[in-house]
């Protein structure tokens, strides 16, 4: 399994070819398009970020079965993690949700009347219940990681252990909103807007858990060590 | 010996690796005469030929072989042996999704004990999975009316005594309609409501 992993020394193109959906991954680092024929290591150096957390993320992004041993975080600080996270936050906030809002919008817009506002109202409360959730993890979660950090116990008792995982709920409205976009919504909405909208948010639905799977495997034991560094 | 009542389940292991294969061959050996392994093979293939043959009550298989598309699908592979209880030996990680495929999972750092324990359980869930698949995907009448009341924002006690029903029995029919849907949450259930037209936008304001 190791050998197949990406390494700092492969072309940054060559990730792409290799999955496409790290198109979502590079901006949140900083990486931007059009950067030649270089390699990741020299890429990470040029925008001073751990190329080890980047061929991390790439890595779970790719392979499914890959995982690394809690041992073996030590290549990067929990800051540095926090930092991706934070970015990959605002990118799903500012970007990927409006866009696929539009993409609602303009499939609300070539349905029934009534129809239209029922899509419209049930993706509105999908949008605000994952503004609430990321909302909370920074606001709650990341200073309390930056405290600890910088060697700062939790005042009020706050532990990784209560980190909720109330992924579930938003999984599972967007799980919603696709069965209601394949089987429930009449076939006199218009195919292309409606399949262009799943396509989006299968791509959505795929990156959305490697985020979760990234906060839950990767970050929470990351903290748990720098807990137990602390006490 | 509880496990005497029960003897011979027939087992196949469908596993690559030739260590883990014989390590679960050890662990079953140990339990008696309770499981019996009939066949060993790595890959799924080999195993498709001869399953007419072996008959199994119990399938333990590592979803990492199936490709990934397949994974959520490994029914179909199985489709021959029906009555046959799926068993995921895990040992990295496996998306939930292709998980739910399986009657239960064992890994590999389990103890023999609970490996045991794992399956016997696995034997015991399978019948109730069949029964359901067999019911087909429509809402019956009643699923529908109960879905009606979730649509509104009723609890489930609320439901229980409208339509004097148990609790116990008004899970059951929410795990009924959320298994046929494929629809999860209290406002996917609303939205389904509205589309069909079961219910109008001013029952719920």
């Amino acid at each position: 399994m190791r050998h197949l992993l990406f390494t700092e020394r492969m072309k940054m193109a060559d990730l792409i070819h290799a999955n496409y959906r790290l198109l979502f991954v590079l901006p949140r680092f900083g990486i931007r398009l059009g950067f030649g024929d270089k390699s990741i290591g020299e890429i990470c150096r040029q925008q001073n970020i751990s190329a080890s957390l980047f061929l991390l993320v790439c890595n779970i992004y790719t392979f499914d079965d890959f995982l690394p041993e809690p041992s073996e975080l030590h290549s990067f600080t929990a800051e540095d993690l926090t930092r991706y996270l934070h970015n990959s936050h605002a990118d799903y906030i500012r970007e990927q949700i409006p866009e696929i809002r539009r993409q609602v919008l303009a499939l609300v817009g070539c349905c029934e009347a009534k129809n239209g506002k029922i899509l419209e109202r049930f993706f509105d409360g999908y949008s605000r219940e994952v503004t609430r959730h990321f909302n909370y993890e920074e606001t709650v979660v990341f200073p309390y990681i930056h405290n600890l950090s910088e060697g700062i116990e939790s005042a009020e008792g706050y532990s990784i252990g209560q980190f909720e995982e109330n992924h579930s709920n938003i999984e599972e409205k967007l799980g919603d909103l696709k069965n209601i976009l394949i089987k429930y919504l009449p076939d006199s909405c218009p195919g292309t807007p409606r399949n262009k909208l799943l396509l989006d948010l299968f791509l959505l639905e795929d990156d959305l858990n490697k985020h979760s799977l990234i906060e839950d495997r990767i970050l929470v034991p990351l903290v748990e060590q720098l807990e137990e560094r602390v006490r | 010996m509880n496990s005497s009542l029960k003897k011979g389940r027939k087992v196949v292991i469908i596993e690559p690796s030739a260590v883990i294969a014989s390590g679960l061959k050890a662990i079953l050996a140990e339990a008696g005469s309770e499981f019996e392994v009939c066949g060993t093979f790595e890959e799924p293939a080999h195993f498709a030929e001869r399953a007419p043959l072996l008959a199994p009550d119990l399938i333990l298989v590592d979803p990492a072989i199936f490709d990934f598309q397949k994974r959520l699908a490994v029914h179909n592979f199985f489709e021959s042996q029906p009555d046959a209880a799926l068993v995921a030996i895990i040992y990295g990680f496996i998306e939930p999704d292709a998980l739910k495929q399986y009657h239960g999972s064992i890994h590999i750092y389990d103890d023999g004990r609970k490996i045991i324990r794992k399956l016997r359980q696995a034997m015991d869930d399978r019948p109730h999975e069949t029964e359901a698949a067999s019911e087909g995907y429509e809402l019956t009448d009643r699923e529908s009316e109960i879905l009606v009341s979730v649509a509104k924002g009723m609890t489930n006690k609320e439901i229980a005594d409208t339509h004097h029903i148990s609790v116990h029995t008004v899970i059951s029919h929410r795990k009924n309609i959320t298994r046929k849907t494929g629809i999860k949450t209290v406002s996917g259930l609303t939205v389904y409501a509205l589309l069909n037209n079961l219910i109008d936008q001013s029952e719920i304001e």
